[in-house]
């Protein structure tokens, strides 16, 4: 019973968050200044006051914003989330388009940071007031408080330029190779652009895991492991991470959404094909549909991932578990 | 007791470094345990108990280490092992019962986990037969239902039922030593006297010899053969538990005594009006330790010579070592 109750409950509040959040960024550009029809004209090279006011009625822009609210909230009801003013083409297919690139970039660049952070700050927390310690905290600042598209531009710089082993920008060569090829050409693209965006979140995760291995390490369970006869390895990494990571865990979650916005900054550095930099074009073109549609996927990708790490919160500590069983 | 003890603590003298100042915390501990016997290691807060006790695991904390002095375990000295070697025998031949049940358990395994760890470790079991001998052990110490708490985490325990997997996992691999540091200080009294008929019940069948760390001589005068009391990192008195009950000789232990109301005041503990005696005082912290006896600034019956020099060993008859001028000086006599 209890079982079949939360998923349920938990989807009823994901579709009234996805409501909200549609509504709330359709009233929110309507605040916005500029005009997607003086863009396009404007792009055209001018027109008739007739023409104007035909593509206004073509975009459905003439009607009242309520109106257009309705029907926009009605049509993303089935999965049509309008066509797009500037590409010509349905604004889903468009995202579509975009979303895998993204989704590399930002999970290849979250995996590096939680798997190096985390081991970097374990290892630093073995020994607290050692050189790798310290070493360990002033890169991991320097790399959180450095903005990204510098630390972007400073890679670039060392490893396309001065010393190019990285290709400067994309996601693929000119002439894309064929088979196993195209993946590694793709990994080879991926390197500079998933270690920018990694820079911001090593810090935190090596400072997180550090401080919570630090505190793990001292507890009475830990000594209990010891007393048990455990090797060292065994008592720091079995009976310690396991505790340590989930601080970690809660961290993923909460910065899923902020890795989208990383990506974006990311994407434009690097010239990578993904949602943020059609983010940021559309917003430069008032390609309203566009926005709101990605602006939507994003919203969703957060909450699939909060729910992932609802569930992998469960699976790291069974007080959790248990609590809401 | 012909045979040789099954441990042997001589001399022990453990210091700690501060990064300013090192500083004495054992200062020529000396007791033993027999095979099968029980040790009551007695004194307040501060005075050793715990750091002999993590010293003769092999688990003193960063910054202590042991000066001089030897532990031998079975006739070989646990000093000169390697860690390895020691770090073997932690959990199969010697274990030890914390304090704190509620946070001696690692959260987020299931006891049936924790308790056949060692089992796996020591005894190369396969996960199977250790889950096995988990639920034979929460069975022997008297959990009811072991085929499904061997399943549970330990938030779903309570601190009584914690204890008793404690008790448990360091008994899991037969050990001949186990070490109970405090093991229900943090415990209801009614638990309390459940967990020590439990630790006699356990050492009958398996013949543990049992070191009791406690500042309640009510509890060694159910549970313990011996006692030792520690009084600021050293030893004050030892001898057999019925000796040193009728004949407490170091003022001390008459201290400790007067402050336990079951123990020897008989009904008078039950009597209105009757008033419990305190040790007047604190233990000194460490390295602020007086030149001569250690507990003259606390005794009631220090004089000038008390605080001057330290105080030798004496030997009353044949099992009793106390450390006090009085005493030697009123042999003298």
């Amino acid at each position: 019973m209890t079982n079949l109750k939360q998923p349920l409950v938990f989807l009823a509040q994901s579709v009234g968050l996805a409501l909200a959040v549609v509504v709330l960024n359709f009233l929110l550009i309507q605040l916005a200044p500029g005009d997607p029809v003086s863009v396009i004209v404007g792009e055209m090279g001018g027109a008739s006051e007739e023409v104007i006011a035909q593509m206004r009625a073509a975009y459905g822009l003439d009607k009242s914003v309520l109106e257009q609210l309705l029907i926009y909230v009605s049509k993303v009801a089935v999965g049509d989330l309008g066509y797009s003013y500037y590409h010509n083409s349905p604004v889903l297919q468009l995202i579509m388009q975009r979303l895998p690139a993204t989704v590399l970039l930002a999970l290849s660049a979250l995996t590096l940071a939680v798997v190096l952070g985390t081991l970097v700050g374990v290892l630093s927390a073995r020994k607290p007031h050692g050189l790798l310690s310290s070493f360990v905290t002033v890169v991991s600042l320097i790399g959180y408080a450095a903005p990204v598209f510098w630390t972007g531009l400073m890679l670039l710089l060392l490893f396309s330029a001065i010393w190019p082993i990285f290709p400067t920008s994309g996601m693929v060569q000119m002439r894309a190779p064929k088979g196993f090829m195209y993946y590694v050409d793709v990994a080879h693209h991926l390197v500079l652009p998933a270690v920018t965006l990694a820079s911001i979140y090593i810090a935190s995760y090596s400072r997180l895991s550090r401080t919570s291995m630090i505190d793990v390490l001292s507890q009475d369970y830990i000594r209990t492991a010891r007393a048990k006869g455990l090797p060292e390895g065994k008592v720091v990494y079995k009976h310690g991470l396991r505790n340590g990571l989930i601080p970690v865990v809660t961290m993923v979650g909460l910065q899923f959404g902020q890795l989208f916005a990383g990506a974006t900054l990311v994407e434009t550095v690097f010239n990578w094909p993904g949602l943020g930099r059609l983010a940021f074009e559309s917003i430069l073109r008032r390609d309203y549909p566009t926005i709101l549609g990605i602006l939507l996927m994003t919203s969703i990708l957060v909450m699939v991932a909060n729910a992932l790490t609802d569930l992998a919160y469960r699976l790291v500590d069974p007080r959790i578990r248990s609590k809401r069983a | 007791m012909s045979t040789a003890p099954l441990l042997e603590v001589t001399d022990l003298v453990v210091e700690v470094d501060n990064g300013k100042r090192i500083l004495p915390v054992l200062d020529g501990v000396t007791f033993s345990v027999d095979a099968g016997r029980t040790l009551g290691l007695v004194g307040e807060s501060g005075c050793g108990k715990s750091m002999t006790a993590l010293a003769i695991m092999g688990l003193l904390p960063q910054g202590f280490r042991v000066k001089s002095g030897d532990i031998k375990l079975d006739g070989k000295s646990l000093l000169s092992m390697g860690p390895d070697a020691l770090r073997k025998l932690r959990g199969s031949v010697m274990s030890m019962v914390f304090q704190e049940p509620m946070t001696s358990l690692n959260p987020v395994f299931t006891v049936g986990d924790q308790i056949g760890e060692a089992l796996r470790l020591h005894e190369h079991l396969n996960a199977a037969d250790a889950r096995t001998r988990a639920i034979e052990m929460l069975r022997a110490v008297q959990i009811p239902a072991p085929e499904e708490r061997v399943d549970n985490y330990p938030h779903q325990l309570s601190g009584g039922m914690r204890q008793r997997v404690m008790i448990a996992m360091a008994l899991a691999c037969r050990p001949r030593l186990l070490i109970c540091d405090e093991p229900t200080t943090a415990l209801d009294v009614t638990v309390q006297a459940q967990i020590f008929s439990l630790l006699e019940t356990l050492q009958k069948e398996m013949g543990t010899s049992i070191i009791l760390i406690t500042h309640d001589l009510g509890a060694v005068a159910e549970m313990a053969d011996d006692v030792a009391v520690l009084y600021a990192g050293k030893r004050a008195e030892a001898g057999p538990v019925a000796t040193i009950l009728d004949n407490p000789s170091h003022p001390y232990t008459r201290g400790l005594m007067s402050c336990t109301p079951r123990l020897r005041l008989g009904s008078a503990a039950l009597t209105p009006g009757h008033t419990l005696a305190e040790v007047r005082g604190m233990v000194p912290p460490l390295g602020q330790f007086e030149a001569g006896c250690r507990f003259s600034p606390r005794c009631p019956m220090a004089d000038a010579h008390c605080h001057a020099a330290p105080p030798p060993d004496v030997h009353l008859g044949a099992s009793q070592t106390v450390l006090c001028w009085k005493v030697t000086q009123e042999q003298a006599a």
